[in-house]
């Protein structure tokens, strides 16, 4: 049977304010336990609430972005549960009228082409403190550092049919927080978090399926993995003649297996409730229009002026401006070694494997912009070959040195490009090869002779000690067969 | 309208509160005439009425983003019944 797959997603943002939602607590990450929890975030008698302007100023300029309907009156309601980091019994959050009403977000695919995902809506709300299950003489330790952190929660509508889809949209959502700079988007210390709702029905029905929550994906890498396995373990089930519970499932991405959390009919009863200890809060047209003229350029606008101003290509343009720190690095690269291409080619090619390979983020790159601009114009002016610059670059990443031109007169890494010179190398280097000469000469498909002609170079390499220009080797060689 | 024993013993649960079947019999009645005011108020016509969020006519007011608050874990864990490295500890929670 075939099946068509629905995917919603819900996200929560952590909102880069100094200080929490409903108090002044730093919100600095890092602290020792508890030593950020005061008496409202430890939900003590008698305190009160008072919201972070920042944190509204911050939703504002989320929903904007996102082409969002911005709530002029928004409303907390109180969301009941007991859980010991949860001090108050509450989260306070918002229901009936939160922040952000409906936009949506443009996503494009492999494909070529672009899909619109719509967001029913984005609102406010404050985060749990952290539970630490190591056993502590058999009790639970609690820390309290985290409770009342100011979060956006996104939800979208269920548009995404695919996880390509559904990643694409997460891409896209962390390219506006941290561009809008409302976030840091560091998915490892949990500051962005996604939780998938999907569900199956046969092709082309209309009636939606039941349908899963998996939790807390904090890698965009599992977050596929996830949805592949949790489109598979629905599959089965319904071939099986099975049906869906509705249910919240964790998901262990090392080990690509995932368990029922809580299912939903048990435990889902939150009682929401208007919260009485805040008033409603009223936003005027100025502080939106504030927040409006202090939004900075966006991926889409980005990818936009890449494209006309330093004449990429729809897929690197959309790539480097999909995140803002790439795009800062990019300009910065560019902005020295001039030839835009190259400076795409080896921050998407080069540069991005590294850091996927150490794990790293643009942040903590050991190369600056500048430094890789620096040797994108050695590669442009031909001074160093592209296997020459590898290994510049290798030397720029592990610290042997920060200057590239120092780099490459300290490892003769300097290309030959005497003409003179490197004619000389040819005439010897063909003069002791007379029967691979002949055999060119006399060879007439044009594919096999350039593939002929690729059997010369390793000797001119040799003779050159890699120093040779690869590009001015063929030509002369060309030159010198015939053609 | 009626709440029933099940409802009451539902929202026990959910409130974490303990009740013995005498003080469910007893709570019966009174919610019971609880949800009758509601039903009651609830005949009224508020087609034309915006909901209300808050019984006081006045809007939130809101704290710029500065720390004000310092570090004071001691007193607050000086009450705490159990303590350790700077955690509270609470009874083990088991998903």
């Amino acid at each position: 049977m075939q099946w068509d797959i629905v995917i919603g997603l819900e996200i929560h943002v952590q909102l880069a304010t100094r200080t929490k939602i409903f108090s002044g607590s730093s919100t600095a990450y890092g602290a020792e336990p508890n030593t950020q929890a005061n008496a409202v975030d430890l939900a003590m008698p008698g305190t009160l609430p008072v919201p972070n302007e920042q944190a509204f100023r911050y939703a504002v300029m989320f929903g904007l972005a996102v082409n969002a309907e911005i709530e002029r009156r928004s409303v907390f309601e109180r969301k009941n549960y007991f859980y010991p980091d949860l001090p108050k019994g509450y989260q306070t959050t918002q229901l009936e009228r939160p922040i952000v009403g409906p936009g949506y977000v443009d996503i494009d695919l492999s494909n070529g082409e672009s899909k619109r995902v719509r967001i029913h809506h984005a609102h406010l709300e404050e985060d749990a403190g952290k539970s630490l299950h190591e056993d502590f003489h058999g009790m639970t330790g609690v820390d309290l550092n985290r409770a009342g952190t100011p979060l956006i929660e996104v939800v979208t509508e269920p548009d995404m049919n695919n996880a390509e889809e559904a990643v694409a949209f997460a891409k896209k959502l962390h390219g506006i927080v941290t561009s809008l700079g409302i976030g840091d988007g560091d998915m490892s210390q949990g500051s962005m978090r996604f939780d998938v709702n999907i569900s199956l029905k046969p092709k082309g029905s209309d009636t939606l399926g039941t349908r899963t929550e998996t939790k807390n994906l904090n890698s965009f890498r599992f977050m596929e993995q996830a949805i592949a396995h949790e489109v598979d373990r629905q599959m089965d089930i319904l071939e099986d003649g099975g049906r869906i519970v509705q249910e919240t499932r964790l998901y262990n991405g090392d080990r690509d297996e995932s368990r029922s959390m809580r299912t939903k009919e048990e435990a889902n009863d939150y009682r929401y409730f208007p919260c009485p200890d805040l008033l409603p809060v009223v936003l005027d047209e100025a502080f939106i229009e504030e927040a409006r003229n202090s939004l900075p350029e966006l991926p889409d606008a980005r990818k936009a002026r890449f494209q006309a101003q330093y004449g990429l290509n729809d897929y690197d343009a959309g790539l480097l401006a999909s995140d803002s720190k790439l795009a800062t690095f990019f300009e910065e690269t560019v902005n020295l070694g001039k030839d835009a291409k190259l400076s795409a080619n080896w921050i998407l090619g080069e540069f991005s494997a590294r850091l996927n390979a150490e794990e790293k983020a643009v942040a903590d790159s050991p190369i600056s912009g500048a430094q890789l601009g620096a040797l994108v114009t050695r590669i442009a002016d031909n001074t160093v070959s592209s296997a020459g610059a590898k290994k510049v670059f290798e030397a720029l990443w592990t610290g042997e040195s920060d200057n590239v031109d120092g780099i490459i007169d300290a490892k003769g890494l300097k290309q030959v490009s005497d003409t003179g010179e490197l004619e000389k190398m040819v005439d010897e280097v063909l003069a002791g090869m007379p029967d691979q000469v002949a055999q060119y000469q006399n060879e007439e498909d044009p594919k096999k002779r350039k593939k002929m002609l690729g059997g010369f170079m390793g000797p001119l390499m040799k003779a050159s000690k890699g120093q040779g220009n690869p590009k001015l080797f063929n030509e002369i060689l060309q030159k010198k067969l015939g053609g | 309208m009626t709440i029933s024993r099940t409802d009451i013993e539902k929202v026990a649960v959910l409130a974490r509160i303990q009740v013995d079947d005498e003080q469910v019999s007893a709570l019966e009645k009174d919610l019971g005439n609880i949800l009758d005011l509601v039903d009651q108020l609830g005949t009224a016509d508020t087609d034309a009425v915006e909901p209300l969020a808050h019984p006081l006519d006045a809007v939130q007011k809101l704290r710029p983003d500065e720390v004000t608050e310092t570090n004071q874990r001691a007193a607050f864990q000086a009450i705490a019944p159990a303590t350790e490295n700077g955690l509270y500890l609470v009874p083990r929670v088991i998903e």
